[in-house]
């Protein structure tokens, strides 16, 4: 197998190269670098940048941890979308042998292709994304039915690894930047659907806020692109037929 | 004015419009046969209880639903105190629903 | 406008459904004042009924009801997917709507001609 940094296997061929451009710079300044490098074949993104990083620009700043999808930690602008960068094959994106690489949209650059996340994992916060539990260790475990529709409406949501790929390609969190956005909603909703949680009133009056869901348009960028195939789209307009009904019981 | 009023006022006035823009449509296609006439518009219209109460729901709807519409496009392209933005829809709303009543008077007026 | 991650079809019905509320808004006052003229001066209603009756207004009153055409069915698919449960096909819903419209505004052209 060939790692990232290694020398091509077979040398007898030519070898193509890709030409990457890969956004460097900071909150402040930047623009784009091109590097020239080697095609490989199972490449991904992150093999690319990874390359760069060791062979041509030992400068080059990224973020990632697993390598595998698991961590949510490698998201990049790639030729204009969104996407996880360790699970995207670079056989998938180049175009007319070019790349593009950038840091994700919507949230501040810190330098070339990390991103400050913190406002994304501060909404999911305030949108009241973690359990709040209604029993003690002494009590019975309440049984949840596998099959009932709550049970199934979380299901459907709740496995995001926190990426910020569905919050990069939201249109309306560039726009109202208050927004809590489709992670947030999406993480929101599967806790809306928790018999358990001791948290569901105040859950719905941010929910009903005016960070919360009636900003979101269902343009469904964030399905297109979320790499687990979630469908935050689908999650929030649960929320808004749950917030409707509140609102007009006058609850929220 | 809170952006689930906002929403809730929007998806209210889109509900009851969704028949009567249906009625709407079917009314231009067969209205246009033969050409436009003032005659055969307010001959239709003229003293109808039935098409005063249609078009005057028509417009009230229209109007909450044009100005909702507006404020989202315009505090998502530039950002707007909450003030501002309520002004804009109150005016909007005003703008269309006067000049709509006024022609619901002027069609239906026996 | 059409940046990389808005080039998706359902990103498109966002945005037809955007430009054609806010272009009907922007007809409304006109309409209105128009059939306003019935008030004061019917005379003047009936020339302008008149002179509407060329080509070049005909094919913008066919877009018109395009517009109308596509925001009511682009807007029922939206009130369903906000208010029902989900269906996965909104592309198709999405096109759909856009091929109804057509067929709409087909229905008026043919009758005006
Ligand atoms: S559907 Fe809603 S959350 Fe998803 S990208 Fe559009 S506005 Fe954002
Ligand atoms: S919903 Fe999908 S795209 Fe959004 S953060 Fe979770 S895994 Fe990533
Ligand atoms: S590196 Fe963990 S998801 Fe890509």
């Amino acid at each position: 197998m060939v790692g990232a940094n290694n020398k091509p296997e077979e040398t007898d061929q030519p070898e193509v190269m890709i030409e990457v451009s890969v956004w460097r710079g900071d909150a402040e300044a930047g623009g784009f670098r091109t590097y020239h490098v080697p095609s490989r074949q199972s490449q991904t993104v992150l093999d690319i940048v990874t390359y760069i990083q060791r062979n041509l620009d030992p400068e080059l700043t990224y973020r990632f941890a697993c390598r595998v999808g698991m961590c949510g930690s490698c998201g990049m602008t790639v030729n204009g979308k969104p996407r996880w960068t360790c699970r995207t094959h670079a056989s998938q994106v180049i175009s007319n042998g070019k790349l593009t690489i950038e840091p994700l949209r919507n949230m501040t650059k810190v330098k070339d292709l990390a991103v400050d996340m913190t406002p994304f994992f501060d909404k999911w916060v305030e949108a009241k994304g973690a359990f709040v539990p209604t029993k003690t260790r002494h009590d019975e475990i309440e049984a949840i039915k596998p099959d009932s529709k709550e049970r199934r409406a979380a299901d459907a949501a709740v496995e995001c690894i926190n990426c910020g790929v569905c919050y990069s390609a939201c249109d309306v969190v560039a726009w109202k930047p208050d927004y809590l956005g489709p992670a947030a909603i999406n993480r929101s909703w599967t806790l809306v659907n928790d018999p358990r949680d001791g948290a569901q009133a105040e859950r719905l009056k941010v929910l009903a806020s005016d960070a919360g869901c009636s900003n979101c348009h269902s343009h469904q960028s964030c399905a297109t692109y979320c790499p687990n195939l979630l469908n935050p789209t689908r999650s929030i307009a649960g929320v808004k037929r749950r917030v409707m009904v509140a609102a007009l019981k006058g609850e929220v | 004015m809170t952006a689930l009023r906002i929403y809730m006022a929007q998806r209210i006035s889109a509900m009851i419009m969704v028949p009567l823009v249906f009625m709407h449509l079917g009314m231009i296609i067969y209205a246009v046969q033969g050409g436009l006439s003032a005659e055969e518009i307010l001959g239709r219209t003229r003293g109808s209880i039935f098409w005063a109460c249609f078009y005057g729901l028509f417009v009230t709807a229209v109007s909450v639903h044009g100005a909702a519409g507006i404020r989202v496009i315009v505090t998502e392209m530039v950002s707007l105190r909450k003030g501002t933005a309520d002004l804009l829809t109150y005016g909007i709303f005003l703008l269309l629903f006067v000049m709509g009543a006024r022609a619901v008077v002027a069609v239906t007026m026996p | 406008m059409i940046r990389p991650h808005r080039n998706h079809p359902l990103w498109f019905a966002f945005i037809v459904h955007r430009l054609s509320g806010l272009a009907l808004v922007i007809f409304l006052p006109m309409h209105f004042y128009v059939l306003g003229m019935a008030l004061t001066n019917v005379d003047q209603l009936d020339s302008f009924l008149q002179w509407s009756n060329n080509p070049v207004s005909k094919a913008a009153e066919f877009g018109l009801v395009f517009l109308l055409a596509v925001h009511l069915f682009g807007g029922l698919r939206l009130l369903v997917l906000e208010n029902f449960d989900w269906r996965d096909w909104q592309k198709s819903l999405a096109a759909a709507s856009a091929g109804l419209a057509f067929v709409v505004a087909g229905g008026f052209l043919l009758n005006v001609v």
